[in-house]
């Protein structure tokens, strides 16, 4: 339904580097990637508020690229909200409406009814300032939904919300969803929001969109390094392979599968499994390991090991740290089963 | 709790300017209080009612016509980079720093006899030493909206122009009318350039000047009593209003 082809564009200090992808018809889209790799210029080359460098959008097979934002129809909800403050909450989420000369009793039923469904129906009489977080988000999305885009453009929509706001909101987006039906392309640094919401997802560093897949697939299997590091393959390891044995600074690896040649592994640091004595397991490989330092980060403690030549992070809960004394120096056993080594 | 004796130092030096601006309005209008039955003499003065009318029309239609041309100019430097754009921006603000003498003389050598002694001169050296007033306000106001606001009334369907009447303004309201009122205000204080442009029709302002020159200060006191008077009631009220409507979009 959207297609985006080779859009380029250099924008302040960011650069957009041949980005294509298309989404569905009612497909939630994620493009995932950490602040400053140029998803809200993206999401603004599509909405018409920047003009690309390079490239065609094209939006039910007409070529949008430069369309005016107005005749495009798409709704954005940039990560502010951006809700307009001299008008009051009704007027807000009327105001596409009003533009499109629908009749007044029409007006009023869609507004009352998108409210409804997004519980903000009690709001309709209030002026923006005097909204919370979340009920601003709520009366951003009614705006955008209530005209019935084809497309909703959201930026980090649950970026400014505390941890609570945002654990309600994305189960209610899901059911918002199911009852409107709206087709979403949704940007976001939040893998949470990905593998919660997105019926895709694309990963974008630096300004290029790097992979593209269903999520699962992609957060299993990343396509590159950089990719795996993004969603977390702290580890990567990196040496020779002959068969199902790779060898990286002295160390011999079990892989999952057989491969020859130089690779590189991923492995996250949750997969890892620390213990005081070796253990019989299903584990394929288990090495001797030296503690080098311990990271703390709340509830969980990032351990930095080394075996021989090799360096390895592992994530434990802080009570585990705690029981197995674990400090600089200690020695101790690390495991890990071959099938979770990502092999890139 | 310790107090903080630099807030009250402060207060007590900066106190001096606001003493020394209060004085001379309480005793002009305390003086004046004890010479009633002039003051009411001098409103019933055709002459008097006459110029004064001839004031606030101009420096109101001087504040409609800065509007108009410096609300379109202000949301130009607010919204858009160009060539030359600090060059507009430092024109802008050269009014502020030419002498209002010579702000006429140029006023006279340009338009000469097309503005002599009518009100389009009047209009003409108010417009131009308190048009920026406007244009600064207006581009300052529409520099606080935020840009994702027009962005989104855009991608909802609103075209630059709607865009404009139904949000931006809307927002920038009240620093746009508080700039208007500073034209006003500015328009109705001056003296210099007009006494040079446009002596006649007579407005307060030089009527006051004449009285003190001809008859004495004594003379130019109620006129310019009532004048305050006048200015001052106009411009708190209307910054009142102004401050009314900031609070309810709130």
């Amino acid at each position: 339904m959207l297609r985006v082809e080779g859009i380029s564009k250099d924008w302040k200090e960011f650069r957009l580097r041949g980005i294509s992808f298309d989404v569905g018809e009612g497909e939630h889209f994620i493009i995932l990637g950490p602040s400053g790799a140029g998803k809200t210029v993206l999401l603004e080359i599509i909405a018409g508020i920047i003009e690309p460098d390079a490239g065609k959008i094209v939006l039910s097979g007409e070529d949008i690229t430069y369309f005016p934002p107005e005749r495009r129809g798409l709704a954005y909800i940039p990560q502010n909200y951006a809700l307009f403050p001299n008008m009051s909450v009704f007027d807000n989420i009327a105001f596409g409406l009003k533009l499109r000369g629908v009749p007044r009793s029409e007006i009023e039923r869609k507004v009352r009814e998108t409210a409804g469904i997004l519980g903000i129906d009690h709001l309709l009489r209030r002026k923006p300032k005097t909204l919370s977080g979340g009920e601003s988000q709520r009366v951003a999305i009614a705006r955008a939904l209530v005209i019935e885009p084809p497309l909703i453009l959201l930026d980090e929509p649950f970026a400014n919300l505390d941890v609570q706001t945002r654990a309600k909101l994305l189960g209610e987006m899901k059911r918002w969803k199911r009852e409107l039906g709206f087709t979403a392309l949704h940007v976001t640094h939040s893998f949470e929001e990905a593998v919660s919401l997105g019926d895709r997802v694309g990963v974008m560093l630096d300004g290029r969109l790097v992979q593209v897949g269903p999520v699962r697939d992609v957060f299993s299997r990343p396509a590159s390094e950089e990719v795996a590091r993004f969603l977390g393959f702290e580890n990567i390891i990196e040496g020779t392979a002959e068969g199902r044995v790779l060898r990286s600074n002295g160390v011999e690896i079990e892989l999952p599968a057989e491969t020859m040649g130089r690779v590189r592994v991923g492995l996250r640091p949750e997969d890892i499994i620390l213990s005081l004595e070796p253990i019989r397991s299903s584990a394929r490989n288990e090495f001797k390991a030296i503690v080098e330092s311990v990271e703390e980060l709340g509830p969980l403690v990032r351990v930095h090991l080394r075996i021989g030549g090799l360096n390895l992070r592992a994530f434990i809960t802080r009570s585990s740290m705690l029981e197995m004394g674990i400090t600089k120096g200690k020695e101790l056993y690390v495991g890990f089963k071959a099938s979770a080594l990502h092999v890139f | 709790m310790r107090r903080d004796y630099t807030l009250y130092f402060f207060a007590s030096i900066g106190s001096f300017l606001v003493v020394y601006i209060a004085l001379p309005l309480m005793v002009i209008l305390t003086k004046q209080m004890s010479d009633w039955g002039m003051l009411v003499k001098t409103l019933h003065d055709p002459y008097v009612i006459e110029a004064l009318r001839n004031s606030l029309l101009t420096a109101t239609a001087t504040a409609l016509i800065a509007l108009l041309f410096g609300v379109p100019l202000g949301y130009v430097l607010a919204r858009k980079d160009f060539p030359g754009k600090s060059l507009v921006q430092a024109l802008v603000d050269v009014p502020i720093v030419i002498p209002h003498s010579v702000v006429g003389i140029m006023l006279l050598v340009t338009y000469s006899t097309y503005i002599l002694d009518s009100y389009k001169g009047i209009i003409a050296a108010m417009l131009f030493v308190s048009a920026p007033f406007t244009i600064n306000a207006s581009r300052d106001g529409f520099l606080a909206v935020d840009e994702k606001i027009e962005a989104v009334a855009r991608t909802l369907g609103a075209s630059r122009l709607r865009v404009f009447f139904s949000v931006s303004l809307p927002i920038a309201f009240p620093s746009v009318a508080s700039g208007a009122i500073m034209t006003w205000a500015r328009a109705i204080s001056e003296v210099g350039a007009i006494l040079i442009v446009a002596y006649y029709p007579k407005t307060a302002q030089v009527l006051v000047m004449e009285y003190f020159n001809n008859y004495g200060l004594k003379a130019s006191r109620p006129i310019s009593v009532i004048l305050i008077a006048i200015s001052l009631t106009i411009f708190v009220l209307l910054r009142w209003l102004v401050g009314r409507t900031e609070n309810a979009s709130r």
